[in-house]
């Protein structure tokens, strides 16, 4: 008698990709905007990028359902820690609220892949990746979602410090530029648009800096 | 006669068509969680339409892997005979192994008779035999060509059926590409509203089915005369090229060598007797 499987799943992945850079003084988040179920394309103007405080954003692929509950309680809990502590949260302290969020929900978890970028109390960029049940590491920079395994590889190519056993570790932020940076996001998501078919329709950058944050808008491909 | 009985079985050759002795093993594996080796698709758009002269067939060419576009422009519009081509949806292994096989025999048929092929025939060995491997042939054509009795146009599904329409759409992208057909055909069209139209379907497909994209490719068939238009459209420039460039490291470093010379294990004897053949 083999076992009964359900015929039904409370999940469903809604596609796309996200990236976030850390620099210097400086933080680049970027995800595309088109949101899929099966081969249907169902918007070309989804933003996957949240901000949760001045200086934190928060990017998420996978289940856009559950990404969009998450958002919410994280909203509510930074508003009690406003009323509480009479000052934003940290990107630091964000990160490890986020981690406990997802934990959480163990045994039901939030199908969702984020990345959060932000900059820290020192004005540095920093960026924390996640898997879906809370596990997180500061890194230099990360993707997540469906073209995750496409843009990786070439960011690891690019920005990796060379072996530790060869000189010592070099800081985690990169040392690119604000622009070059950027310049660096829009290659990849071109890329990975060619690719990978969850991926395209728009690119949307989010850069935060010591002047605060700016969005940008960059076409892909639609097919 | 149990011996006789075995004899014969183990002296009977393999026969053609499929070998299931693998199933039950697969079975066994995936209730186990492996998953099974994926193959390459082509969810595609494939259309054809009859217009005053004769026929048009499109394509899109993108190839998918899963998620994964493994050829950004493969030609899926394959040919028969120099008055017959074939659009072909489903695994690429499959409409490619069978559109040639059937082409060949066609050629064969060619020189048996001396005469230009006819779509029917086509049609018919297709159908033939698609229909003997009862489907696990994963292939979805559509067939059209100009003979001696007109044009034709044909849809030919993977178990071995066919039917005969002014306008047809297989693929994933079917249902996008027909909506267009159903809104914009009507009978005798010339061609370059029969190209446009064509390229219109394929586009909504392109446009609106995650697995297809890429180019429009178009082939015109008329008495005596045939053209392919391979990439008749391109309506997906890569959007962003960088102008500086990138350059990548020279290779992995090296860190260590050391080389440690094995000592001999093998004792070399004289003499002893040569090989026997």
């Amino acid at each position: 008698m083999t076992k009964q499987q359900a015929n039904w799943s409370p999940y469903d992945n809604n596609g796309g990709s996200c990236v976030a850079v850390a620099g210097a003084d400086y933080c680049v988040v970027a995800a595309d905007t088109r949101m899929s179920s099966g081969y249907n394309i169902l918007t070309r103007d989804y933003s996957k990028i949240c901000k949760l405080a001045d200086k934190c954003v928060m990017a998420s692929s996978g289940f856009q359902a559950d990404v969009k509950a998450l958002q919410k309680l994280l909203a509510a809990r930074h508003l009690i820690y406003q009323h509480q502590h009479n000052k934003q949260m940290s990107c630091p302290a964000m990160a490890q609220l986020l981690s406990n969020t997802l934990y959480y929900k163990r045994f039901f978890p939030y199908y969702s892949f984020n990345v959060l970028g932000g900059l820290d109390s020192e004005g540095k960029g920093c960026v924390f990746t996640y898997d879906a049940v809370g596990s997180y590491e500061k890194v230099g920079y990360s993707s997540q979602g469906s073209g995750s395994t496409l843009i990786m590889p070439f960011l690891d190519n690019q920005l990796k410090s060379p072996s530790p056993l060869l000189l010592p570790a070099l800081d985690a932020v990169t040392p690119l530029s604000e622009s070059e940076a950027v310049d660096l996001v829009k290659t990849v998501f071109a890329s990975a648009t060619e690719r990978d078919i969850y991926t395209g329709d728009k690119l949307e950058i989010v850069i935060l800096n010591a002047e605060g944050i700016r969005r940008e808008y960059m076409e892909l491909r639609k097919d | 006669m149990e011996f006789k009985m075995a004899q014969a079985a183990a002296e009977v050759p393999p026969k053609g068509g499929f070998s299931f002795d693998l199933c039950r093993r697969n079975e066994m594996l995936s209730n186990k969680g492996v998953p099974p080796p994926s193959f390459r698709k082509t969810g595609t758009t494939i259309v054809g339409l009859i217009f005053q002269d004769g026929v048009i067939l499109g394509a899109d060419t993108r190839a998918t892997e899963g998620p994964i576009v493994c050829d950004k422009n493969c030609e899926k519009i394959h040919y028969m005979a120099p008055n017959i081509y074939c659009c072909g949806a489903g695994t690429a292994a499959d409409t490619k192994a069978v559109t040639d096989m059937v082409s060949s025999q066609l050629q064969l048929h060619r020189y048996h008779t001396g005469r230009e092929s006819r779509v029917v025939t086509a049609l018919t060995l297709l159908k033939y035999h698609l229909f003997n491997y009862q489907g696990y042939f994963q292939a979805a054509l559509v067939l059209g060509g100009v003979d001696a009795n007109g044009p034709h146009l044909h849809t030919i599904y993977p178990h071995g059926s066919t039917d005969t329409l002014p306008l047809a759409t297989m693929g994933s992208g079917s249902l996008a590409a027909m909506a267009v057909f159903e809104s914009k055909y009507h009978e005798g069209l010339t061609k370059a509203e029969g190209i446009n139209l064509v390229c219109e379907a394929i586009c909504s497909g392109i446009f609106n089915d995650l697995g297809i994209g890429s180019n429009v490719d178009v082939c015109v068939i008329t008495k005596g005369h045939k053209e392919y238009l391979r990439n008749h459209q391109l309506p997906n420039p890569r959007t962003y090229v960088n102008s500086k460039g990138f350059s990548f490291p020279k290779k992995t470093e090296v860190l260590l060598t050391r080389v440690t010379p094995l000592e001999e294990k093998v004792e070399v004897i004289e003499g002893g007797d040569a090989m026997e053949e």
